[in-house]
């Protein structure tokens, strides 16, 4: 094309934007051969996910928020009786910016009724399959086995002060939330050594990292995705409970606050729904952007987009 | 005092860690989508060039070393100090012998030199990359050689020794390459 140097040019090769069309109609081809439902919700609310780690971009006027997921949007469509259903969203995180991260981004995400995460698991990886991941079945352990075999500890028993072992835990010495711990760990120690060679799914988190996730003899019913330690996807056997999902983002947002972080509106319309009844469903949200990178053996996101963040 | 946060630190970022300044030489961004973001900045300290890694939570902040970097004129050695001038201001400025450990061998007077300053003292002087200095001592070499290969060692007039052609000789002033130590030929001939 041109110089890839100009800043008015596409950072992406063109073959990779034609890569990049190639997955999006096969994904297409996928969920319209399995009857899912494609939908289309907001990228602009008035609520907003209070994520203690996920920062939300509010528009000038405070009243509005970007999306981080189309989560809330598509349960409501899930209450109202939608059936399984699937989006490609634009989805936006503020401060998310690296050789992996890009502050907009987008997640293919998707819903289906009556099933668990394990059943979910199994779709993700034929939806991998369809998009042209080649090699053995993909690999399945626990977040309890994945500590245990990259970090030889048990991130359910290990205390607050041998997780600060950790020598990237230098500047977390006064640190109470072991989550934060465990999250050093997943980043720097497990996560890049999981899903080498063959994609691997890291299921059954702590209760304390259930998210939106249902909560099971004390493990989240949840699970991640991760390609040649990259994490690629994230998945829930959804929570249901109204009051529980409230309690929980009451206590994010008195999380936040006490942090003197920004504690975004929660939202009142995804309880309400939740009210009315969600039915029995898992839901994931996959990196497209990802796993196009990993997909062409490229080292960077911004080699995927057509114009990351400095050039948008 | 300035702080800069993990999110503005890029390569050539100059921070102040315990009390030292550093040039950040590299930044990776890592966060497990639903957890703590974390930075990690491979740091060189500027005065000993120590490379370090610290893992840093995203957001939090270093404070901005005062350093700066400019052109000065080399003036003389007192013996413990090393003497330079600003060519603008004529401000002159005395540097330790810390900050021309690198330097000393290929300075006599004269040269422009980049020095960085940090608080604004002298903390390391880069020589000029190439200088021209006579040769004071060197054997004499083998008639008819004329390839290079080999080789002998020559003492230049600042003390520093490079490896010569064997037909150069003693007296001629030759080019030399400071960042390798390197011989690049003779002036003038």
């Amino acid at each position: 094309m041109t110089t890839p140097t100009a800043g008015w040019a596409p950072r992406a090769a063109l073959d990779t934007l034609k890569a990049r069309a190639d997955l999006y109609r096969a994904v297409r081809v996928f969920f319209d051969a399995r009857q899912v439902l494609e939908v289309d919700t907001p990228v602009l609310s008035r609520h907003a996910t209070v994520d203690r780690h996920i920062d939300s971009f509010s528009t000038a006027d405070a009243r509005g928020w970007l999306q981080t997921s189309p989560e809330f949007a598509m349960k409501r469509l899930l209450c109202a009786g939608s059936g399984a259903i699937w989006q490609m969203a634009k989805v936006f995180r503020a401060e998310e910016a690296g050789r992996f991260h890009n502050p907009e981004f987008t997640l293919l995400e998707w819903y289906r009724v009556g099933f668990d995460h394990h059943a979910l698991m199994n779709e993700v990886e034929a939806l991998l399959r369809a998009a042209g991941v080649t090699g053995p079945t993909f690999a399945r352990m626990s977040y309890g086995e994945a500590f245990d075999r990259h970090a030889g500890i048990d991130p359910f028993t290990a205390s607050v002060d041998a997780l600060k072992a950790l020598p990237e835990a230098e500047a977390f010495a006064d640190e109470t939330d072991r989550d934060v711990l465990l999250d050093l760990w997943m980043s720097h120690r497990v996560g890049p050594r999981l899903g080498r060679g063959t994609p691997c799914f890291v299921h059954d988190f702590p209760a304390s990292q259930a998210a939106l996730s249902r909560v099971v003899d004390g493990r989240a019913q949840r699970f991640e995705l991760f390609w040649e330690g990259l994490e690629l996807a994230n998945g829930f056997w959804e929570l249901s409970d109204a009051g529980e999902q409230h309690r929980r983002f009451t206590g994010e947002q008195a999380w936040r606050a006490a942090r003197g972080l920004p504690v975004p509106p929660l939202d009142a319309h995804l309880i309400a729904a939740l009210d009315h009844g969600l039915p029995d469903c898992a839901g994931v949200a996959l990196g497209l952007d990802r796993l196009l990178m990993r997909l062409l053996h490229l080292e960077s996101l911004g080699e995927v987009l057509a114009f990351p963040a400095d050039r948008a | 005092m300035a702080s800069v946060s993990t999110n503005e630190m890029k390569s050539g970022t100059k921070v102040l860690i315990d009390g030292d300044p550093y040039a950040v030489l590299e930044n990776e961004y890592r966060k497990p989508g639903k957890g703590q973001a974390t930075n990690s900045l491979r740091v060189r300290n500027l005065k000993t060039g120590r490379v370090l890694e610290k893992t840093l939570r995203s957001g939090d902040s270093w404070e901005v070393a005062d350093i700066e970097e400019t052109d000065m004129q080399y003036l003389y050695n007192d013996g413990e100090f090393w003497h330079f001038m600003n060519p603008a201001s004529f401000e002159q400025m005395q540097a330790g012998q810390s900050a021309v450990e690198d330097a000393a061998k290929w300075i006599k007077g004269e040269e422009t030199c980049r020095v960085m300053l940090f608080n604004g003292v002298p903390l390391y002087v880069n020589a000029p990359n190439t200088v021209e200095l006579q040769i004071v001592e060197t054997d004499p070499g083998v008639r008819g050689d004329t390839s290079g290969g080999g080789g002998k060692p020559a003492t230049l007039e600042t003390g520093a020794v490079v490896r010569v052609p064997l037909f150069v000789q003693q007296g001629e002033l030759v080019k030399v390459d400071t960042r390798t130590g390197d011989y690049m030929g003779r002036v003038g001939k």
